[in-house]
């Protein structure tokens, strides 16, 4: 019969229970939020006024680096595999993860990967300062000692995040209750199998990139090394080739959240929802072929780059049929705006936004004057924070309830959003304009013409930065002292196998499967 | 019901009227803001670019005029608030397929212009002249060929400014210490390749950015139409003097061009004259120091101290103090593998005599070694 947690601080150590382990992820991606956070605000401090202030400037490309990893490898991706681990058995009717051990393993190995990250900012010589796309020679000769202690945590990163894709995909191709097909399955159970496919195929590419990256540092070879007979842009053509489909890793669970939540609150069925599931593949598909589209000004021959141009211009159409559909799922429902839908109304927003800026990214010869700008820096917070990171706080607050029996507040939900809301845009809005006037991204410091707006950005970011300590003090206070709900349906329009379940959900679910009609 | 759906309407409608007020206002005042939008720039090449962006940009806003009102419309009428009741439909095989088609059309009407851009940018044909850029940590060197003029071209923003003790010039940042410079009506080919990392060489009036790469000579090109001062920025991260690296060019008549090459060359056979002179301790101790803290101290510091564990200390090290040959290599020469440059190809003869002469004199390494300009000369040809 089933029985309730253990004890005491072993309980989290030796968990092997997906409601557990889900737990920690979000809190450790929290952690990592608000680590990534705070160097984004020394980064926005120290661009507040031309001339340098607070940093140096090698300090300064430390703070870049590190935010940019923090961000994308901590505290995004384990974000999503925390509401994976929570939600897809729940949403598929299955007692608990496939391989509940190496759950526990891939969770508790990065704790230390991202230990060995952040402790080579107390190293001599300093942290990684070569950028999050870590571009050889700069990352390889050029580096500081801790360059080895980068490649060891992004080693143990990605090992964690390929055996929780194993465990995902082993999940729902086996553990789906009777009757729910493939085709049943909801979007965001949809959305993670593919992101979990495109992460078994990636991240042993970056890890063999960062192994090249060893050899050249410490073992002599010359991968990156022209002066040996290597190639610097072979370095490029690798990583992308991770890194394209990592955005995409990124952002399709985040497509899985908006589509059960926008439904939810237009109380309305997803419009085409055969059509997203393609739309998720077809994008999944094209990530592949895409890469180069990084590399516009690295001189490729013209045909190369005709080639990625028309390939890049083409993800747009199955992200359009995505946003249509979502749209049209609102069109003629009864719609009600708490937390969780204003989240998701404001993604669909500011992710189109950010596609729009993606379609004139991928016009080539325009790209020769955005690349490496504050153009590009806009459009890639507008995909990666409006699209990311407000969909997981979206899913948050929805799921919430479920997941401690204890409702938020709305009117305090609300407040957040609207901050989070207007100090993102104060924030990422103005660097398109900085962007178009000129000035290129990772820079310490700037011509007097970029000062105004940097200003403007700088104080948006910290407005920014307040209303994810307003979340913080929200998701504690729910389950401190939240008003209690029982009934397993939160949200009216909710559907789904998760809100069948009593609330809070209890430690064991489904021990027996549900039957899907 | 409707009438209340009218009142949500109208007060939509108030701040949508102030801000449609208040957007050209704004705009005016913010004419000191720097620009909102892509440079026009100087090129052909350069207006192409900007006239797709400008196409796209409108796509986009046509596009997300409809879609955003669509949805907004949909968000203060189907509200359950006002009563509204939720319609039921959730599948339509043909709006699935128009909307995929029309963006796919859309699309390839877009790819026409740039393709031809794009074709145009990599023409790189029939130049009249030829100019190789080389990215060094945290400089440019351009050298005319076949012109046998070259030249460094770094920051000249004092470091006073950068730290705030003295007040920014109007150009901070995007001044050199020796321009571009190259004649108006010309088309002129740029092969851009680096020494250490990856640079990227931008001037934004041009259209022009290309990344240098070491180990490629990557091409590109320009045809100013305008004569005038240009301010561009290395864009491909490089070290911590990546904000550091302007660059600037002066686009100048074509008779003035010609004036300026034969001074230019003037110059270099005047410098090369003064190999053979003899320096006193004090001259190259002062040339030293000046020339040492335009292209040493960004990673030695002023004060000849480096920064542990990343650039090695000048004074009291065992190259400074230790036998000249040995200090003569590694200036001249450089260290592969790390960010020590060869130098000879950078500096004069006399810039790198004054260089290892002051710093095996300054900040307590006091050899007494005096370097001449011509042993630097010997060193190079023994080699």
């Amino acid at each position: 019969m089933a029985h309730g947690p253990a004890k005491g601080i072993g309980r989290w150590i030796f968990t092997t229970n997906h409601k557990d382990i889900g737990t920690l992820y979000l809190w450790f991606s929290f952690a990592m939020f608000l680590l990534g956070g705070f160097f984004a605000m020394v980064i926005r401090a120290e661009l507040f006024e031309p001339g340098m202030q607070i940093v140096r400037p090698e300090f300064f490309n430390q703070m870049t680096t590190m935010h940019g990893l923090v961000m994308v490898f901590g505290a995004i991706m384990p974000a999503f595999v925390g509401l994976a681990n929570w939600m897809i058995p729940m949403m598929i009717g299955a007692p608990d993860m496939a391989l509940p051990r190496m759950n526990n393993l891939s969770f508790w190995i990065l704790p230390f990967a991202f230990a060995i990250l952040a402790s080579t900012l107390f190293m001599e010589g300093g942290a990684p300062n070569f950028g999050w796309t870590f571009y050889a020679p700069l990352s390889t000769t050029y580096a500081p000692p801790s360059v080895n202690y980068f490649i060891f945590g992004v080693h143990i990163m990605g090992a964690s995040s390929i055996m929780g894709s194993i465990n995902i995909i082993a999940t729902v191709l086996n553990l789906r209750a009777p009757g729910m097909t493939l085709m049943k399955m909801p979007l965001f159970v949809w959305t993670w199998l593919i992101t979990a496919f495109l992460l078994v195929a990636v991240m042993p590419v970056l890890a063999g990139a960062v192994t090249m990256m060893l050899m050249d540092v410490n073992f002599g070879t010359s991968f990156f090394n022209a002066a040996g007979g290597g190639d610097p842009v072979l370095f490029q053509h690798v990583f992308w080739f991770f890194g394209h489909p990592e955005v995409y890793i990124i952002i399709l669970p985040a497509f899985g959240v908006i589509s059960a939540i926008i439904p939810a609150f237009s109380r309305k069925p997803l419009f085409g929802y055969s059509s997203m599931v393609y739309a998720t593949a077809a994008i999944a598909f094209l990530s592949f072929i895409v890469w180069a589209h990084h590399m516009f000004t690295v001189g490729m021959p013209l045909t190369g780059e005709l080639y990625f141009m028309y390939a890049t211009m083409l993800i747009a159409v199955p992200t359009g049929v995505k946003v249509f559909n979502w749209i049209s799922t609102m069109f003629r429902g009864a719609m009600t705006f708490e937390t969780p839908m204003l989240f998701a109304i404001a993604f669909v927003i500011l992710f189109t936004m950010g596609g729009f800026t993606g379609l004139m990214l991928s016009i080539a010869p325009s790209d020769i004057q955005y690349h490496d700008t504050y153009f590009v820096v806009a459009h890639f917070h507008y995909v990666m924070v409006a699209g990311a990171v407000f969909s997981g706080t979206a899913a948050v607050y929805y799921w919430l309830p479920k997941w401690c029996g204890k409702m938020y507040d709305e009117t305090m939900g609300k407040l957040q959003f609207w901050i989070a809301f207007i100090g993102f845009n104060i924030t990422f809005f103005p660097q398109h304009f900085l962007g178009l006037a000129g000035m290129p991204r990772r820079y310490a410091d700037y011509a007097l013409q970029f000062a105004d707006w940097n200003m403007v950005s700088s104080i948006g970011a910290f407005i920014y930065g307040a209303a994810q300590l307003l979340f913080l003090f929200n998701v504690i206070r729910t389950i401190v002292a939240g008003k209690p709900v029982t009934e397993p349906k939160t949200w009216e329009g909710a559907e789904g196998l998760e809100w069948t379940l009593p609330t809070p959900a209890p430690y064991h679910t489904f021990s027996t499967p549900p039957e899907v009609k | 019901m409707l009438s209340k759906a009218k009142l949500l309407f109208a007060r939509m409608l108030v701040p949508l009227l102030l801000l449609s007020v208040a957007g050209p206002v704004m705009a005016e005042k913010t004419r000191h803001w720097g620009d909102l939008n892509m440079t026009r720039g100087v090129t052909d090449v350069s207006r192409q670019i900007y006239d797709l962006h400008m196409i796209i940009f409108w796509i986009c806003v046509v596009i997300g005029v409809l879609v955003f009102g669509v949805m907004i419309f949909s968000m203060f009428v189907h509200r359950k608030s006002l009563g509204y009741k939720a319609a039921n439909f959730h599948e339509s095989t043909t709006v699935e397929i128009a909307w995929t088609v029309v963006p796919a059309l859309i699309l390839i009407v877009m790819a026409v212009p740039a393709t031809s851009a794009l074709l145009n940018l990599y023409d790189t044909t029939e130049a009249e002249m030829d100019v190789l850029i080389t990215g060094y940590q945290w400089k440019w060197q351009y050298e005319y060929l076949g012109e046998d003029v070259s030249f460094i071209s770094e920051l000249s923003t004092p470091e006073s400014e950068i730290y705030n003790t003295a007040d920014k010039n109007e150009h901070y940042l995007q001044q050199v210490s020796q321009p571009l410079v190259i004649p108006v009506d010309t088309k002129v080919r740029f092969l851009v390749t680096a020494k250490d990392v990856i640079h990227s060489w931008w001037m934004t009036e041009f259209g022009v950015k290309r990344d240098a790469i070491p180990g490629f000579v990557n091409e590109t090109w320009a045809r100013v139409e305008k004569t005038g001062t240009y301010r561009g920025e290395c864009t491909e991260l490089c070290g911590k003097g990546h904000a550091f690296m302007p660059i600037v060019v002066e686009v100048v008549e074509k008779d003035e061009f010609a004036t300026w090459l034969s001074e230019k060359k003037a110059e270099v056979a005047a410098i090369r004259e003064l190999t053979s002179k003899e320096f006193s301790l004090e001259e190259l101790m002062t040339t030293g120091e000046a020339a040492y803290n335009r292209t040493c101290a960004a990673c030695h510091m002023a004060n000849g101290e480096g920064i542990p564990g990343v650039f090695p200390a000048v004074k009291g090290s065992a190259i400074a103090t230790g036998p000249v040959t040995d200090h003569l290599s590694i200036v001249i020469n450089g260290k592969t593998g790390t960010a020590m440059q060869a130098f000879g190809a950078q500096l004069s003869e006399v810039d790198l005599a004054a260089i290892i002469t002051y710093e095996r004199n300054a900040w307590g390494n006091s050899t007494g070694d005096v370097v001449q300009p011509i042993e630097i000369l010997n060193f190079k040809q023994g080699q």
